[in-house]
């Protein structure tokens, strides 16, 4: 390996920035074919590649072999029943999975080209770069609306200036709604909002790659649509990967869709493909609602 | 319309209810009758002996005479409290933390675990004698008795309190939070520090608070390690006096002069103890809010 990048993903070699391998002058060229939506992206986000991985929660094998690869500034929804290990997959990108006792995975997971769980990559740096939001909306119960946005920043020693709050909430949808009380609590906030607060706060450390494990599970239908209409807009800054047991939703927001069961993945390409003509037998029973 | 008629509540149901509600509101009172009693007393033999002169002068130990104030026991109480607490709750906390947030799980988590439930039930005098046996008779410092041997005592008494409650408080803190927190790119210290102590900082401010109130109350600790003496003293190195010595010492005599100022100290230890906790409490409503 004479490409020097893999460094990228180590904290003492670029301090300030620690991952945009995009901008970096041996990062490859990227496809740009889009087909669904396509508007120019306002910025080159990377593209996710999962290859062979094997995740386990003490005995029990998880994650069997999963290979799967999601494209730049698209949404790729992941469907499948409960346990299928959806959420796993999503835990294993920016290795949160680890966090759990017992836990541990294999394989590897790209980040453009470089492995998330490459050999002295920080892990601090890989969850910088790639984002997340969670089931049920996590506000810092300490902290006014202002700090949980800058809380991203803060947490990671880093200097936060009211544009970059306010960029994040205008990224996430909550600025006219918040702009007067950004020192009140954030937990004041309805359900919804602060499920929005929380895509602005992984939005203001500027990542790649948003990863969302079913985002709107816990949320009204108007807040939800809220969140699949900023699904939409947020292609043009990252990339998503969202996890999601609703059909409708992933055939709403996603441009890809993979169908995972028992740990496998069964079944990826274009969403409409998926839900009127997939190729795997299985895939018709589940998005017909015949399982699961 | 449909003729759903649903049934009156039974009389059996009605009677279960109203004993139930009976025994409970019995026993409240039941509970609340010595506390009432503490401070009625507290109070009416107390107040007596409180004026200017009670905070302003020290013991003059003479058994006929005047009696003088207790302006050392206040001094003293305040100060080895304060050392002690200055030493024992970062420690205690610093316990905690490790406990919860990074040796959770581990064998040496269950030991250490272990050791401060058996610390919890180790009377106070236990800990007075160790200091007594290793500082006070060693002449550590070059003192016998002293101030600071009294906060060492007092100190060890109130760690596993602040340990044991912070350790409970910190294990309510959501493991969502933490994981938002890692999410978001921040190290593990950084977690801690930022996110999961705010959070738990009431929790572990009354643990604190429970674990002071306690150490100032304790006559045991401090009988053979700051002794019992008249004079204000502000060198640690010296013999301290304090509110519970004082008490103890007063309390027995067959003076009636003597035993007004004990419980005039008294009275005084348990108003300093709510003044501290409304202090605290009020520290803590401000901060929450801005």
């Amino acid at each position: 390996m004479s490409d020097p990048a893999p460094n990228a993903l180590r904290r003492d070699v670029t301090p300030p920035e620690p991952i945009q391998p995009h901008e970096s002058p041996v990062a490859p060229a990227r496809p740009v074919a889009r087909t669904v939506g396509a508007a120019t992206p306002e910025r080159l986000a990377c593209a996710v590649t999962v290859e062979r991985l094997n995740a386990w929660y003490g005995d029990q094998h998880s994650i069997k072999d999963l290979t799967l690869s999601f494209a730049p500034n698209r949404a790729t929804a992941l469907i499948g029943p409960s346990g299928s290990g959806k959420s796993t997959v999503v835990r294993c990108i920016n290795r949160m999975h680890e966090e759990i006792p017992g836990a541990r995975a294999g394989g590897r997971v790209l980040l453009d080209d470089h492995d998330v769980y490459g050999p002295g990559v920080d892990v601090v740096a890989v969850r910088r770069a790639i984002g997340m939001v969670f089931q049920k909306p996590n506000p810092f119960p300490t902290m006014s609306i202002f700090d949980n946005v800058a809380a991203g920043l803060r947490l990671t020693s880093r200097k936060v200036g009211h544009d970059q709050v306010e960029r994040a909430l205008r990224g996430a949808g909550l600025w006219e709604e918040v702009k007067d009380r950004l020192s009140k609590p954030g937990i004041g906030l309805s359900g919804g909002q602060q499920q929005r607060l929380c895509i602005a706060r992984a939005l203001a450390v500027e990542p790649d790659v948003l990863l969302m494990d079913e985002p709107a599970s816990a949320l009204d239908p108007i807040s939800t649509l809220k969140i699949e209409e900023l699904v939409e807009e947020l292609k043009a800054r990252v990339t998503i990967v969202i996890v999601t047991h609703n059909m409708q939703q992933a055939a709403r927001v996603a441009d890809e869709t993979a169908f995972m069961l028992d740990g496998e993945l069964v079944e990826v390409g274009p969403t409409e493909k998926i839900f009127t003509n997939p190729d795997d037998s299985r895939t018709e029973e589940y998005v017909t609602g015949k399982f699961g | 319309m449909s003729a759903v008629a649903f049934a009156p509540i039974s009389a059996r149901r009605r009677r279960v209810d109203k004993l139930a509600r009976g025994g409970v509101a019995l026993l409240t009172a039941v509970a609340l009758v010595p506390l009432v009693l503490i401070l009625y007393y507290l109070v009416k033999q107390g107040i007596g002996a409180i004026s200017v002169r009670f905070f302003t002068t020290d013991p003059t130990g003479s058994f006929l005479g005047d009696p003088g104030g207790i302006k050392s026991a206040i001094v003293g109480t305040l100060l080895m409290v304060g050392l002690a607490t200055v030493v024992a709750v970062p420690v205690g906390v610093g316990v905690a933390i490790w406990l919860v947030e990074f040796g959770r799980g581990s064998k040496l988590a269950h030991a250490v675990r272990y050791f401060i439930d058996v610390m919890t039930g180790v009377p106070s005098i236990v800990f007075g004698l160790f200091v007594y046996i290793t500082l006070v008779l060693g002449g550590v410092g070059g003192s016998s008795f002293a101030g600071w041997k009294g906060s060492v005592a007092l100190g060890l008494l109130m760690l596993p309190i602040v340990t044991r409650s912070a350790e409970v408080v910190l294990l309510l803190v959501p493991n969502a939070l933490r994981e938002a927190s890692y999410a978001l790119g921040a190290p593990r210290w950084r977690t801690v520090f930022r996110v999961v102590l705010p959070t738990a900082l009431p929790g572990i401010v009354t643990g604190v608070l429970l674990a002071i109130a306690r150490a100032a109350g304790e006559t045991a600790p401090l009988l053979f390690t700051a002794a019992v003496v008249n004079a204000t003293a502000f060198n640690y190195n010296d013999r301290m006096n304090s509110l519970p010595a004082l008490i103890f010492q007063n309390v027995g005599q067959a003076q009636n002069r003597l035993v007004t100022i004990a419980w005039g100290a008294a009275l005084t230890l348990v108003a300093m103890i709510l003044m501290l906790t409304l202090l605290a409490r009020l520290i803590q409503r401000r901060s929450r809010l801005s």
